[in-house]
């Protein structure tokens, strides 16, 4: 379970009952579900039991006529069209991002957190239901109390709805559930990733980050010495550290602010991956915000690859680097050598594009840009990413032979000064 | 066998004829070998300057140091976001609240326009670099330049080998590296290299009588007073200056005044603008200065304008004290030439007394008349304090406790000079006596400006920094002569040394000179004696052993020789020589095997002498000047580094989680670094432009809670930012500050009284302590909830580790305020005994937004701590000032 996010598995077995043949399924989604919609999936199940496999299937929005109070669709297409009769399992995962509304809204030092999540029981769909069944998973046995659509039954950390049989389209069922939820509610409300390529050999990451703790606001006194001395009964919702998982053969990892260094960080690496422990300056209370940077250094060979055209490709990582968080808004900028030429971005799902232009050390023409920007973005996001350019080696040498003939000429000048002689009177 | 298969074709190579005829081709004359290796020296010292003071940098990271770097880093900031018309404009909301701060008019701008101008011209050849990176190493890069400049005053004082001496020691001479390390981002870090620069100018222009020169000397000047208040040291200096070479020139020679008057023409003109300004500054209408000024000052004074515009900016009682000392010199020089002429008129030495009797009474008079008029009126502002306190270090002590709280206003302890000037403090008048040796215009600024500089250095710790220059040159001098005279015997063997040092351009003037020399140099020379039997004992001992006594030309013994040779010979015999090589000759004919290895040995000991020199100096550097003083680092258990950060930690929480327009009060050393990383405002800081506004914030730290909390709210103040070092024995926070936030409010609120809080004379928190003390806000803020903490194995709970007692009010109840934030690290277990570490705890005040009819306030607590090194304690027990600077206004 994680802060603010809710991750979605539905099964669905679908028959067509038409005519026509249906090469799509429409996923509905509320508005309001729709805005904060971070990722949907979908796979087809081939095959039984020990066999099974899954298939992964295009999900794109669609907009339907029929609509009722503003309904979002989703089309999946399917690998072949399904006819008459025919029945066909698929699995979609989706996940929502801020569905957990601290309630009360603002709690002491010693209490511990409680959120509400608003779901329906029966899930909306254009399609005619006939059997269905939801299962809601808490992250602890404390839940305070939760609608009944009978049948309901709680068992420890689940909640248990339905089987409902034969609900017909578009059909709502609201249900409410308040339960304890001391996880970390770390959001990163604004994240700006800025790779820079350099192909002398680095690549260069900064990342910005603006952190809030978006859980029930802290109310009242902030005493250490209850803090210190009391750990698992005092600021339970808060949270004092965060892991963010960075490539392996990373160096010259710095974390720091506005106003220095931020002391408390520690790095473990393997050839796998590195882990990276920040803390920021002072626990985060529900409503306490913290901005940092995190910045470090990957070794070229590692991400930047030559296709078989002839130009170049950054493969990176999409998606925020720390554990468990979901971002808002996130910005990824790739700044491309200086001369490089027809950059493009492959991401595997929507993003905006534009292109800036930016002036590092000894610039004269800038550096291309290539920004991408995404809202809602959560762990699963990150996968990898091409910006894909073409680059002539020769502007590699532009600097160095700027900065030998600014020498250069500073020596000549020297010489110069040294053996004529300006003096009007001799 | 491979080595040798190398060199046989490189000795082939050396041999064959072409190549050797190229070699000798190639090879340099002596004069450019000397060059280059002068050259070399002088890039070597440039860069070391600059690496030395990189120590914090590498330690800690890129960081501004201390208090008041932190606000002019804020200002220029600014300046480079907004411009420079928006940063002449600005006023600050930010501090002083309710009152303000109009920036722009109130500080020395040219620290922050020089860092910006080096931002712009490295953005400006796509440099892409932060304004921080910037603002870190303007010191160190000023300090390297001042090396430069050092060089080249050491040539126009005495040679270059003196002006290379001179740069080195400059460059790593604890003195200025105290004020210059890399993060002390502060005006004098740049103003020293103006002040040199300016002096150098000044001299090179008397020196040569040039014009272009005098011009230099003028816009060096502009720059210092742009950048730094120890100004007014520049133009009190040169007119005493010019005194001294008008009583030589007009009491014995008469010849040479006029040429030399001319480089001060141009520095006294120079000094109109601000007398100008400063009479319109007392009518009050400052918005039509600069037009006015241009009209009546044009053409020449063009420059004087530039240097008088810094002069607008302040506040102008500080100025004025200078503005009227100059011209009343300038005018002095008038009359000396007047009175000459007259003289010249009268050609009757009676007439000429009457004449002169008459016209000193009247002036003597009118003079008085208008300075009573002019006081009482006003036009004439009284001096500030702080010069009171220059000319009587106990003045401020009784009167302006603002002053006197400051640590680095104190006298200076001789540790301190030991501290920062090491073996420069034992070449300084041996260098004095060389200066007196060869007494020339030169020499008699130089031997001016390091009397009087070390005269301020010793009222005030932190002046120790203007006389670091002059204290530098003096010695390098010292070093240079005696090292010259040494080698010249060394290198002598049969033939006879050569006669003299290098110049002889002064040796015209000498018997005059001579004379003020002998009655100085006796002077010191009794107290170098002293110095010399007791510090250096080592190269004293060897010569005794050695047994001969006309070969003590070591840099103290030179001395002790020439005072025995001058009791035994007459004085105008030794007059004639300019160098001790003479003096030894003419003594130790007798002696010539010993004479050459006594000057090994000695140079051996200069050798020894300097590199401890200079191992004292890396030390320092490295151990008491180079902590940021917001970070600090202690040693834990197991020898690991512990950093404790709870400063940041508290400023960045301010920052991030209190309302953008929270006010914070605290003590005024707080402020700037509150407004620069907390990014809120204050109700003082350490600008402490307004003395009644400070002791009301003294005022409410030292009543109790309730009365406090009325003068909160008047203030509007939403949070209380308390230091507090009772967890981890930080001994500087604000509890031993109190007595004087006591002694500042009761200075100007007669209810606060110094006596309510202490028992017997004592000042004490435990619970002998008197009741209004413990109950007083700041012992309430401190200690709330610090009696349920064990901060020590075996010790009560509430026992405080900075003053080593059990607190007397462990039960504090916080009616009006309530704990904000704490700040952390003093529970970690790595706390061992023999570890010192310290803690603050921080209040604030919020206003509740529920009930609108009573405006309500919450008042929180911060607890702050910070590890103190057994290094940073070591360097407080040597009262060195750069740890426990608390910067106040410049001077």
């Amino acid at each position: 379970m994680l802060c603010l996010l809710k991750r979605f598995f539905l099964l669905f077995q679908i028959e067509n009952i038409g005519n026509a043949p249906a090469s799509e399924v429409l996923l509905a989604f509320s508005p309001t579900q729709f805005d904060h919609l971070a990722l949907v999936k979908a796979a087809s199940v081939v095959g039984k039991k020990k066999k099974k496999s899954y298939v992964p299937l295009e999900v794109n929005p669609t907009e339907r006529p029929v609509a009722p109070n503003g309904t979002k669709y989703y089309a999946i297409s399917l690998l072949k069209a399904l006819e008459k009769g025919e029945v066909a399992t698929l699995e979609i995962f989706y996940s929502l991002t801020h569905t957990l509304e601290p309630f009360p809204v603002e709690i002491s030092q010693s209490e511990s957190q409680l959120v509400y999540y608003h779901d329906s029981a029966i899930i909306l769909s254009p399609y005619h239901i006939q059997q269905q069944a939801t299962l809601f998973k808490t992250p602890s046995n404390k839940v305070e109390s939760f609608t009944r659509v009978e049948p309901t039954d709680r068992a420890g950390t689940e909640l248990k709805y339905g089987p409902y049989e034969g609900r017909s389209p578009f059909s709502y069922s609201p249900v409410i559930i308040h339960f304890e939820n001391n996880n970390p509610f770390a959001v990163v409300e604004e994240l700006e990733r800025e790779i820079e390529v350099s192909h002398w050999g680095s690549v260069q990451v900064t990342e910005h980050y603006k952190l809030a703790h978006a859980g029930a606001r802290h109310k009242g006194v902030f005493s250490r010495v209850e803090y210190q001395s009391r750990p698992s009964a005092s600021g339970v919702s808060s949270f004092k550290h965060l892991v963010a998982e960075l490539p392996p053969r990373v160096h010259s990892v710095y974390y720091r602010d506005n106003i220095g260094n931020i002391s408390s960080s520690r790095l473990r690496t393997n050839s796998k991956k590195s882990e990276l422990l920040i803390e920021p300056r002072y626990p985060l209370f529900g409503g306490w915000k913290a901005t940092f940077v995190i910045g470090y250094g990957v070794p070229l060979q590692d991400f930047l690859f030559e296709s078989a055209t002839g130009a170049r490709y950054l493969n990176y990582s999409f998606g925020c680097p720390l554990a468990n968080t979901v971002v808002d808004k996130l910005t990824i900028k790739v700044v491309l050598p200086e001369g490089s030429k027809n950059p493009s971005a492959q991401v595997p799902f929507t993003v905006e594009q534009s292109f800036e232009t930016k002036y590092s050390y000894l610039d004269v023409i800038g550096r291309t840009v290539v920004v991408l920007e995404k809202r809602n973005v959560v762990p699963e996001h990150n996968i990898p990413f091409q910006v894909h350019y073409n680059f002539n080696p020769v502007f590699m040498l532009a600097e160095p032979l700027m900065l030998a003939s600014v020498f250069f000429l500073f020596f000549i000048t020297c010489l110069a000064y040294l053996h004529i002689d300006v003096s009007i009177r001799k | 066998m491979v080595a040798t298969k190398m060199e046989k074709p490189a000795a082939d190579l050396l041999t064959s004829p072409g190549v050797s005829s190229l070699f000798k081709s190639l090879k340099l004359k002596t004069k450019q070998q000397e060059l280059l290796i002068r050259v070399a020296i002088l890039c070597l010292v440039y860069v070391l300057a600059f690496i030395t003071r990189l120590f914090s940098v590498l330690r800690y990271e890129s960081m501004i140091h201390e208090f008041d770097p932190y606000f002019n880093y804020r200002v220029t900031q600014y300046l480079t976001r907004n411009g420079f018309y928006e940063f002449w404009n600005w006023f600050d909301s930010e501090s002083w609240y309710p009152l303000g701060r109009i920036v722009g008019g109130t500080l020395y701008p040219g620290l922050m326009v020089t860092a910006a101008f080096i931002y712009w011209t490295l953005r400006f050849l796509s440099f892409a670099v932060h304004i921080r990176e910037v603002c870190v190493l303007t010191a160190p890069f000023f300090a390297s330049n001042t090396t430069i400049v050092a060089y080249f005053f050491g040539k126009e004082l005495w040679d270059s080998g003196a002006g290379l001496v001179a740069a080195v020691l400059i460059a790593i001479c604890p003195g200025y590296i105290s004020r210059s390390v890399a993060g002390s981002y502060d005006n004098e870090g740049v103003a020293i290299f103006a002040l040199l620069l300016t002096f150098y100018l000044f001299v090179k222009a008397v020196n040569t009588g040039s014009l272009a020169w005098a011009l230099a000397s003028a816009f060096g000047y502009f720059y210092m007073v742009s950048a730094w208040g120890g100004y007014v040291f520049i133009i009190n200096l040169i007119p005493l200056y010019v005194i001294v070479l008008l009583i030589r020139f007009v009491g014995f020679q008469h010849v040479q005044s006029g040429e030399h008057m001319a480089a001060m023409g141009v520095f006294f003109l120079m000094q109109l603008p601000p007398i100008v300004a400063y009479m319109k500054a007392g009518i009050g209408r400052r918005e039509w200065l600069l037009p006015v000024q241009i009209n009546l000052l044009s053409g020449f004074l063009v420059v004087s304008l530039f240097a008088s515009l810094p002069c607008l900016l302040k506040n102008f009682s500080e100025v004025s004290h200078s503005v009227i000392n100059m011209p009343s010199i300038s005018t002095l020089v008038q009359v000396f030439y007047f009175l000459d002429w007259v003289k010249f008129l009268l050609n009757d030495p009676k007439k000429f007394h009457t004449f002169l009797r008459i016209t000193v009474t009247s002036a003597v008079a009118l003079g008085a008349i208008a300075l009573g008029v002019g006081t009482a009126s006003g036009f004439i502002s009284p001096w500030t304090g702080r010069f009171y306190s220059l000319l009587d270090p106990t003045y401020a002590k009784d009167h302006i406790p603002i002053i006197a709280s400051v640590s680095e206003h104190q006298p200076t302890a001789w540790s301190s000079f030991m501290f920062d000037f090491h073996i420069l403090l034992f070449l300084f008048p041996a260098g004095l006596y060389f200066c007196f040796k060869r007494l020339s215009d030169a020499t008699i600024f130089i031997v001016m400006y390091g009397l009087t500089s070390m005269y301020f250095a010793g009222v005030m710790v932190r002046l120790i920094l203007v006389a670091t220059p002059a204290v530098c040159l003096i010695s390098a001098i010292a070093v240079s002569a005696t090292i010259k005279n040494l080698t010249q015997l060394v290198r002598a063997k049969s033939k006879p040394a050569p006669v003299g040092s290098g110049k002889g351009t002064t040796s015209t003037k000498a018997p005059s000179k001579g004379y003020y020399g002998k009655v100085l140099a006796g002077f010191i020379l009794v107290w170098s004696q002293k110095l010399v039997s007791e510090f250096s004992a080592k190269p004293l001992k060897l010569d005794l052993e050695n047994g001969f006594n006309g070969l003590l030309t070591s840099p103290f013994v030179g001395k002790i020789n020439t005072k025995q040779v001058n009791e035994d010979r007459s004085i105008s015999e030794k007059n004639e020589n300019t160098s001790i090589n003479m003096d030894n000759k003419g003594s130790l004919d007798q002696s010539p095997p010993f004479q050459k290895n006594g000057a090994i040995a000695l140079l051996f000991g200069a050798f020894f002498l300097l590199s401890r020199y200079v191992i004292h100096c890396t030390w320092v550097t490295s151990e008491a000047y180079s902590s940021p003083s917001i970070v600090l680092a202690a040693r834990g258990a197991h020898g690991n580094r512990v950093i404790f950060d709870d400063y940041r930690e508290a400023y960045f929480w301010l920052r991030q989680n209190t309302p953008p327009d929270a006010k914070v009060m605290s003590w005024w050393d707080y402020g700037y670094q509150i407004t620069a990383m907390g990014n809120r405002t204050v109700i003082v800081d350490n600008n402490t432009w307004n003395n009644t506004h400070i002791a009301t914030v003294g005022r409410a730290m030292s009543s109790y809670e309730d009365e406090a909390y009325e003068i909160m709210r008047s203030l509007d103040v939403d949070y209380v930012l308390v230091v507090f070092g009772g967890v981890t024995g930080y001994s500087s926070d604000d509890i031993n500050k109190f007595l004087w936030m006591v002694r500042i409010g009761g200075g100007v609120f007669p209810v606060i009284k110094e006596p309510d809080y202490l028992v017997n004379g004592e000042y004490r928190v435990d619970k002998g302590a008197a009741p209004k003390m413990l109950n007083c806000l700041m012992y309430k803020l401190s200690y709330y909830r610090f009696g349920e903490l064990t901060t020590e194995y075996g010790k009560p709970p509430g026992y405080d580790r900075a003053r080593g007692v059990e607190i007397g009010n462990k039960d504090i109840k916080l009616e009006h305020l309530e704990e904000a934030f704490t700040t952390s690290n003093w529970i970690r277990k790595m706390i061992h005994r023999g570890s010192i570490h310290r803690s603050g705890l921080g209040m604030a005040a919020r206003k509740t937004t529920g009930d609108t009819t009573q405006e309500a306030f919450d008042f929180k607590q911060l607890l702050n701590q910070d590890g103190w090194s057994n290094l940073l304690q070591f360097a407080l027990h040597y009262n060195c000032n750069a740890t426990t600077n608390f910067c106040g206004v410049l001077l």
